[in-house]
């Protein structure tokens, strides 16, 4: 006999076991491993997960909306407090969406700033997603590891730009400051002492038996369901499809450097983790070859007002979570009318549901941790 | 040596000192009672709050980083600290809990392993109560514990706290079977269930222990052991039941204060006994490792059986912290298969094997 029964809101699978005395469980927004303040719900036969329903909005800070009372410059700030690991690349997808409707562009120290300080930053988002994914698993000493080479990196930007996590660095023309003379040799010396410690982080975790049994074939995202979810970054890539904006629709200087972009055609939990280890090095690639050839001479263009030219300008830059684009919509003057950012974040998330069902709540975390969202970018 | 089963028995000096000095036998026998109540409470406790603060530091330098450094030397003290911040604390019940159930189940969880204790043979007198079935007595009495944790997970009136409770039942269930197999491999080899004769069946050379004694099976047998009773303690990498990043804290989420205190005291007595199961069964117990050797025997003869015995417990537990610190967590269902699949199988086959090689004779001298 099944009796029809009212599901909570949000709700719409259809599950039919006569066995199955499902019950639903309140996961957040004050749990350990949601990162952040997210709410699931989560419809549950046995530890069987049947559906979940996101909950998103408890902190939403109305980030959007206060660009739109504010100067431009002052909306810089703001995109540092959207996916607050990756702060540096949201300033470089703002500050180019900006210098688009200034017509103007950097100078060639300028560019190698930029890049150099983005791809630190990658490294530092990807070391954070190593340490949370082992730490979701139960594994406390990966976390800190993943922690402890990304606060070296957190000392260069500390010294660059004045602090460590919301930078609020970059502006248009440039940066606010010029890097430091030891800027180059610390990133080496950084750079040095990665190389060897990754084996070390890899070796902890890449062949780890309980490591590949709880990941292989977990959290499968095929290359349709990847697509059309609109999920970016890592989580595509792993899904088999070669997008990276890097490479597709090069921003600043690019297409200058020699390195490539990780594919994995699996789609789960062990593929995001391989193609982001991968990027990692890919990164530190780009970072060698900068310092190289890391340029003197002026590291902003001539300063002017910001004043955008009424119009819609748009640029997409590839942080370490996927695509982050910047819609601007100049009217007159020196605010901006309105501006949207796409957060890889959201997408990515969105396709939570799809990846965890008939999976376990163990499977749930873990899926989660790999795909390394920030909640308050989701909620903005 | 002749025990009997239900009259604990110190054979300690000062227990034959009380009863020859107390004119009344029954008055002889209480003070006996109390001496060993206060002896194994002292062990335990202290055992615990110097556990804690070990596995803070051993947590801590696995993980570059320093642990505990500001409260005494090296932040030796933080425990005491920490433990007095604990039992200050109001014990409350969540709206909703079945308050007895509630209030029992640190308690029976805290039981299980101060009896085990009992049993434990520290140094050559120095054993609460040597009992002739001590291993099934132990494997029993142990299997106690799991019920404290079904009780606090079902009365907590959390859905985390109940997936936790039953989580930690089917594993403690499971896992309690390889380990009975494994123990009573020890048990066949050695002759004898009490804790006593185990140990001493392994004097003589580091190649005595029954870790080497019987060859090859005898190290297969340890690791064996080492993993089901890594499972058996609800420790990382097994611990399912508490599974932070999943259940927030498993059966004990609801807990604190004292209450909270008593899970966490249990969970290191637990680390002890088992520890010393493991030394008792496999390492030779309290005996040091070289009996028999002219040029250290009589050097060796000199450390007391106690020091060796706390120094394999230490070994053993050194290994477990490492373990802990090492490996992410399988999932419940991996848990599940790793014991019915592989352990099961592995350890009946690891009985027969040991009853093969006893009726062959190929165990070491």
């Amino acid at each position: 006999m099944t009796q029809k029964k009212q599901l909570p809101p949000g709700f719409r699978e259809v599950y039919n076991d006569s066995n199955c005395e499902e019950f639903f469980v309140n996961m957040g927004p004050q749990h350990p491993s949601t990162h952040g303040a997210l709410r699931l719900v989560l419809r549950l036969d046995g530890e069987t997960i049947i559906e979940i329903v996101p909950h998103f909005g408890y902190i939403h800070r109305g980030i959007e909306k206060q660009a739109e009372s504010g100067t431009y410059l002052q909306f810089i700030h703001l995109s540092d407090r959207e996916d607050y690991l990756t702060a540096i690349q949201n300033n470089l997808g703002v500050v180019l969406a900006l210098e688009k409707g200034m017509g103007i562009g950097t100078t060639e120290r300028g560019e190698y700033i930029r890049v150099m300080m983005a791809e630190l930053n990658r490294i530092a988002s990807h070391l954070v997603y190593y340490g949370c994914f082992g730490g979701d698993m139960g594994g406390q000493t990966p976390l800190i590891y993943g922690f402890k080479e990304r606060e070296m990196i957190h000392d260069i930007f500390d010294e660059v730009t004045g602090s460590r996590l919301t930078t609020n660095f970059f502006r248009p023309g440039g940066s606010r400051f010029d890097v430091t003379d030891t800027f180059i040799p610390r990133v080496k010396a950084f750079l040095d002492h990665l190389e060897p410690t990754m084996k070390d982080y890899e070796l902890l975790m890449s062949k780890n038996i309980i490591v590949l049994e709880r990941n292989v074939g977990i959290g499968v995202l095929t290359r349709e369901q990847a697509i059309s979810f609109g999920c970016s970054g890592p989580v595509l890539r792993a899904s088999g499809v070669p997008y990276d904006v890097r490479r597709s629709d090069p921003y600043s200087i690019y297409d200058r450097f020699d390195f490539d972009i990780p594919i994995e055609t699996d789609g789960d939990n062990y593929a995001r983790y391989k193609v982001r280890i991968a990027e990692i090095h890919e990164s530190m690639k780009i970072l060698r070859q900068c310092i190289e050839k890391f340029p003197e001479g002026p590291y902003r263009s001539k300063e002017k007002p910001v004043k955008l030219l009424p119009g819609n300008y748009y640029a997409a830059t590839e942080s370490a979570k996927g695509l982050y684009a910047t819609y601007v919509v100049a009217v007159s003057g020196d605010k901006p009318y309105r501006i949207h950012t796409r957060g890889p974040s959201f997408a990515n998330l969105a396709a939570l549901n799809t990846m965890s069902q008939g999976h376990k709540i163990a499977d749930l975390v873990s899926i989660m941790a790999s795909l390394d969202p920030v909640i308050p970018e989701v909620d903005r | 040596m002749n025990s009997s089963i239900f009259i604990p028995s110190v054979t300690h000096p000062i227990g034959d000192f009380i009863r020859s000095n107390v004119p009344i036998p029954e008055l002889a026998f209480l003070i006996n009672a109390i001496l060993c109540i206060i002896g194994i409470c002292v062990v335990a406790f202290g055992a615990a709050l110097v556990l804690v603060y070990v596995e803070r530091k051993v947590c801590a330098h696995v993980q570059c980083r320093l642990g505990p450094m500001r409260l005494g030397f090296h932040g030796c003290i933080q425990t005491v600290a920490d433990t007095l911040k604990l039992l200050f604390k109001e014990v409350y019940a969540p709206d909703g809990a079945d308050k007895f159930l509630f209030y029992l189940a640190p308690m029976v969880l805290l039981t299980a392993p101060f009896l085990c204790l009992c049993m434990i043979p520290f140094d050559h007198n120095l054993q609460v109560a040597n009992i002739s079935v001590g291993i099934p007595l132990i494997i029993a009495v142990n299997g106690f514990g799991v019920l404290g944790i079904l009780l606090g997970g079902w009365s907590s009136n959390n859905k985390y706290s109940l997936l936790g409770g039953l989580r930690s039942g089917a594993q403690m269930v499971s896992y309690e079977i390889s380990l009975s197999l494994i123990l009573l491999f020890i048990v066949m080899m050695a002759g004898s269930a009490s804790l006593m004769d185990i140990t001493t069946s392994q004097s003589g050379t580091i190649l005595d222990w029954w870790i080497f004694k019987a060859p090859g099976i005898g190290i297969v047998a340890f690791i064996m052991f080492l993993i089901s009773s890594t499972a058996e303690m609800n420790r990382a990498p097994f611990d399912i039941a508490e599974a932070e990043q999943e259940l927030t804290g498993g059966y004990h989420t609801e807990y604190n204060g004292t209450a909270f205190a008593m899970f966490y005291l249990a969970e290191y007595i637990n680390l002890v006994t088992t520890s010393s199961l493991a030394t008792t069964c496999f390492l030779g117990g309290f005996l040091p490792p070289a009996i028999g050797v002219a040029a250290v025997d009589h050097a060796l003869a000199m450390v007391p059986g106690l020091i060796w015995f706390f120094a394999k417990v230490g070994l053993m537990i050194w290994i477990y912290m490492m373990l802990r610190w090492t490996f992410v967590r399988p999932r419940v269902d991996q848990l599940m298969a790793l014991e019915w699949k592989f352990l099961l199988p592995v350890n009946l086959l690891l009985l027969a094997a040991g009853a093969v090689f006893l009726a062959l004779g190929w165990v070491l001298p």
